[in-house]
């Protein structure tokens, strides 16, 4: 009686143990999809784009023909847009982080402005295009311009900035703005010297993976007008302009296999302009990283 | 004469520098003032950012609301701008069939990932693997769109011969695949949050750890993982570039992932590019479906809240 | 319009009344240069310090011991109203450095750390170069002539017993220094200003025995000049070094 009991036990213990490793490797396997289709796209866009890619088609403009298609314009008008981008939303997103961290009082205001930045990092990305549409298109009658297109993408990568920024403000340990303090510096002063240059790792390295998730944002620029094709570069804010994400959502709804292998080149360099812009990004985190 | 002249016959005298230049810190003291004021008007910009887009996709809305009814938009099933049927179910239908398959892709892979890294993986293997998930939440969605189309559709294809070039599975899957990173890493927080004591207790009655997961961790952390749950299905109804190139443009009331369909978000993509005038019905209509949209990810993101602000008070 | 005459008139009685005092001080050198009467100091409704009454003596080390917790640190930190920065904070009493009561509205705390300044537990370089975090106070106060900076950060580090160590690597980042290099780095970036008095918190608890030595032996030196307030829960630091010895226990002094 006692002699099958125990080997039921057994039996059902062998059974759990079983049970554990095959769900392990399930649990492994299930991980492995991300990495293995990670893999397949990036080869997909390798051997769909590499013969598309040279020079030639790092230099030229939009043309009718694939063989003539170039992404210049669009790489040159990311870089722009990058640009205004940056310079809205890395002053307004720290300017907005100095005051959460360092003065904004305790009351429902603040609380206000919390939550409605968490809130907006939900928003989707298409409705700010139609919130540029409404305001920088129309109201202030930018129309599809590069201006109106900067404005939109810094409002909608304010609040990620506005996080990094807050916790690299944070993070900045009391003891050195004590230092300052005990110099007889005044607030503004202790944020301005101590503060914000030990902060500043923090800020880039949050600004930069900021700054490429609008370099390959697309949707909302389709709704403030970015043109498909153009044949100039941007010489103004007021100017006309497109993105290699644009371009290469044109290129990809085109009928002909060619234009294909033109969107995959384009892929390639966006790729790759995300790629050195997150190393940029883990270069200086890991140069600032054990400072404090 | 002083201190600093008598002990150590130095020229300068900090002191007196500092006396003399006490006439500037008034200057200094305005700026201290009117700094708070600018920082206070930034960030009131975040706030000014989420009135405007109340303000527009009201007021836009409303004047649709006086060309079209509110009733015949949520209630109609035929969804042709172009020749004047305004019934919005096709695109509500269109998106809420994408957000299935991408979280029946997701959530799977994502919990499962989750786990793995959390219970199983260790330090040097999580080190590994959880930034190169975090590639993938990194894609631009534009290269999603375009591996859907040219890749995922096809290879179905193979499998499902009656398979349309734009189809709602290949769009789902790969909207799936994008949100994975945001189950497996916000859900992986939830379970590391979970105090090891309550794991050695179970280890100490004999159990094993596919045991422990689902008897202690996953019931501990379960209020996390919803919240990541509900957070991914948010970002995959807001999800615009993926379904505008792979599943199409024919608004489409079905629940056969075979299907073209057209969700919400297509929708503003396909009437923006198109040349749709300003005041017209169709450029109102932008905003009558943006609003709606706007309101399915806003409840979502609440819920998110509201789950993850309960779970915090947990521990 | 009014505010900014009166300050200005309050700069320059400061300034003519202070040759005065100084002049007195030659005289006799026992003077006291703090005062403090019957402070009591709340951490919100927890008492911290109770009726404390004392005289920091000038150009004397006066040192504080007392078990942790007792309201050293809390003290120190009210002589230049560091202590504020806790918005809970509230003290009764009076502080007269001077003869001027600190805590009076015209009496701005910026000015007061310029006249007394502090050294902290931790050593707390910012993260900048040496030369910079010596400069750091001049500059904030407005001095920005390279040549005087120059010499304001010779004449500190010399003052801190530190120039020979440092005067190769003065545009090195002072995070590479040593803990008691760091310390004295901070000695000197609060000599920079001149100040009158300096107040250190347990300035070698984080320090080796060498370093500690260096440190107590340069406050021997800095009180030629300045008076010196120097918690310690090290007795025997408190004789090796002190003129003055204050013993505190549950936020009251004991003497
Ligand atoms: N920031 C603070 N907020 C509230 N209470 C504090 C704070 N700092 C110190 N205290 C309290 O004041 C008392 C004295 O602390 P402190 O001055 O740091 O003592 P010591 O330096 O002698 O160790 C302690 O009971 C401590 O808990
Ligand atoms: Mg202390």
């Amino acid at each position: 009686m006692l002699g099958q009991n125990e080997q039921n036990m057994k039996k059902r213990m062998e059974g759990r143990v079983a049970a554990n490793k095959i769900s392990m490797v399930l649990f492994g396997l299930a991980t492995a999809v991300g990495l293995i289709v990670l893999v397949l796209l990036f080869y997909r866009v390798l051997t769909q784009g590499v013969g598309y890619l040279s020079l030639d088609y790092i230099l030229n403009f939009p043309a009718p023909y694939p063989e003539e298609a170039g992404i210049y314009a669009g790489l040159i008008g990311s870089i722009f847009l990058m640009i205004i981008v940056a310079v809205f939303a890395i002053i307004i997103g720290v300017a907005t982080a100095i005051y959460l961290e360092e003065y904004a009082p305790q009351n429902r205001f603040t609380d206000f402005i919390r939550v409605n930045i968490q809130n907006l990092a939900g928003v989707p990305s298409i409705v700010f295009g139609l919130l540029g549409l409404t305001f920088f298109v129309y109201m202030f009658s930018f129309g599809y311009t590069l201006l109106a297109g900067g404005l939109t993408m810094a409002l909608l990568i304010l609040p990620v900035i506005v996080v990094a920024a807050q916790e690299a403000v944070r993070s900045v340990p009391s003891e050195i703005k004590e230092a300052s303090y005990g110099m007889g510096a005044s607030k503004w002063q202790t944020i301005a010297r101590v503060v914000l240059p030990a902060a500043i790792p923090g800020i880039l390295t949050g600004a930069i993976i900021a700054l490429s998730r609008a370099i390959g944002e697309t949707a909302p620029l389709i709704i403030v007008g970015a043109a498909t094709a153009i044949y100039t570069l941007p010489d103004s804010l007021l100017a006309k302009y497109t993105v290699m994400p644009i371009q290469i959502y044109n290129w990809t709804g085109r009928p002909q296999e060619e234009w294909q292998y033109v969107a995959g080149a384009g892929i390639i360099i966006l790729l790759a302009v995300l790629l050195l812009m997150n190393s940029i990004a883990v270069l200086i985190r890991n140069k600032y990283q054990r400072r404090f | 004469m002083d201190k600093g002249l008598q002990s150590e016959g130095n020229m300068i005298d900090v002191q007196q520098m500092i006396e003399n230049n006490k006439k500037k810190k008034t200057v200094g003291e305005r700026i201290e003032k009117i700094i708070p004021f600018f920082l206070l008007l930034c960030a009131a910009v975040s706030v000014l950012t989420t009135l405007g887009i109340l303000f527009t996709l009201l007021r836009e809305s409303i004047g649709f609301f006086s060309d079209v009814s509110i009733v015949n938009f949520y209630t109609g099933t035929n969804w042709s701008p172009w020749s004047g049927e305004y019934g919005v179910a096709p695109l509500i239908g269109g998106t809420l069939l994408v957000t299935l398959i991408a979280t029946l892709v997701a959530v799977p892979l994502g919990l499962m990932a989750a786990i793995f890294l959390s219970e199983y993986a260790n330090d040097k293997v999580r080190r590994i693997i959880k930034p190169i998930l975090e590639v993938l939440a990194g894609i631009p969605t534009v290269v999603y769109g375009y591996f859907a189309l040219t890749f995922i559709t096809p290879m179905f294809q193979s499998i499902i011969p009656d398979l349309g070039i734009f189809n709602a599975l290949s769009a789902g899957v790969v909207v799936g695949i994008m949100i994975i990173p945001m189950v497996a890493s916000l859900s992986e927080d939830a379970m590391n949050s979970v105090p090891n004591a309550l794991r050695e207790g179970a280890y100490g009655l004999g159990a094993t750890k596919l045991e422990v997961v689902f008897k202690v961790v996953l019931p501990a952390a379960l209020s996390g993982i919803v919240a990541s749950i509900v957070l991914a299905i948010s970002r995959a109804i807001g999800e615009t570039m993926i379904v505008t190139i792979a599943a199409g443009a024919t608004p489409n009331l079905t629940f056969n992932p075979t299907e073209s369909i057209q969700t919400m978000t297509a929708f503003i993509v396909q009437a923006a590019t198109g040349d749709t005038t300003f005041g017209s019905t169709i450029y109102y209509s932008l905003y009558a479906v943006g609003m709606t949209l706007f309101v399915f990810t806003l409840v979502m993101n609440l819920i998110a809240q509201y789950i993850s602000r309960k779970f915090r008070e947990e521990y | 319009m009014s505010k900014v005459m009166e300050e200005k008139t309050n700069v320059r009685n400061e300034q003519t009344k202070k040759p005065e005092v100084k002049s007195e001080v030659k005289k006799e050198k026992t003077n006291s240069i703090i005062e403090v009467n019957d402070l009591n100091l709340w951490y919100g409704s927890d008492q911290a310090l109770y009726e404390v009454s004392m005289d920091i003596p000038q150009e004397r080390v006066t040192a504080i011991i007392g078990p942790s917790g007792c309201g050293k640190s809390t003290f120190l930190k009210t002589l230049n109203r560091m202590v504020e920065m806790v918005p809970i904070v509230k003290t009764s009493g009076s502080i007269k450095y001077r003869e001027q009561d600190i805590f009076s509205s015209k009496f701005k705390e910026e000015y007061l750390r310029t006249k007394v300044g502090m050294v902290f537990q931790k050593p707390n370089p910012f993260p900048k170069s040496i030369y910079d975090n010596v400069a750091y106070g001049p500059r904030i106060h407005g001095v920005k002539k390279k040549e005087i900076l120059d010499q304001i950060v010779e004449k500190s580090l010399k003052g801190a017993a530190i120039w020979d160590e440092l005067k190769d690597r003065l545009h090195e980042n002072a995070y590479g220094l040593s803990g008691g290099q760091q310390q004295r780095v901070c000695i000197a970036r609060a000599l920079a200003v001149e100040p009158d008095v300096i107040l250190m918190d347990e300035p070698t608890s984080a320090l080796d025995p060498i370093s500690t030595a260096k440190v107590e032996e340069l406050v021997q030196e800095l009180k030629e000049k300045y008076s010196i307030v120097i918690v310690t829960h090290n007795m025997q630091q408190a004789a090796r070094i002190s003129d003055k010895t204050a013993f505190f226990l549950n936020g009251e002094l004991i003497e």
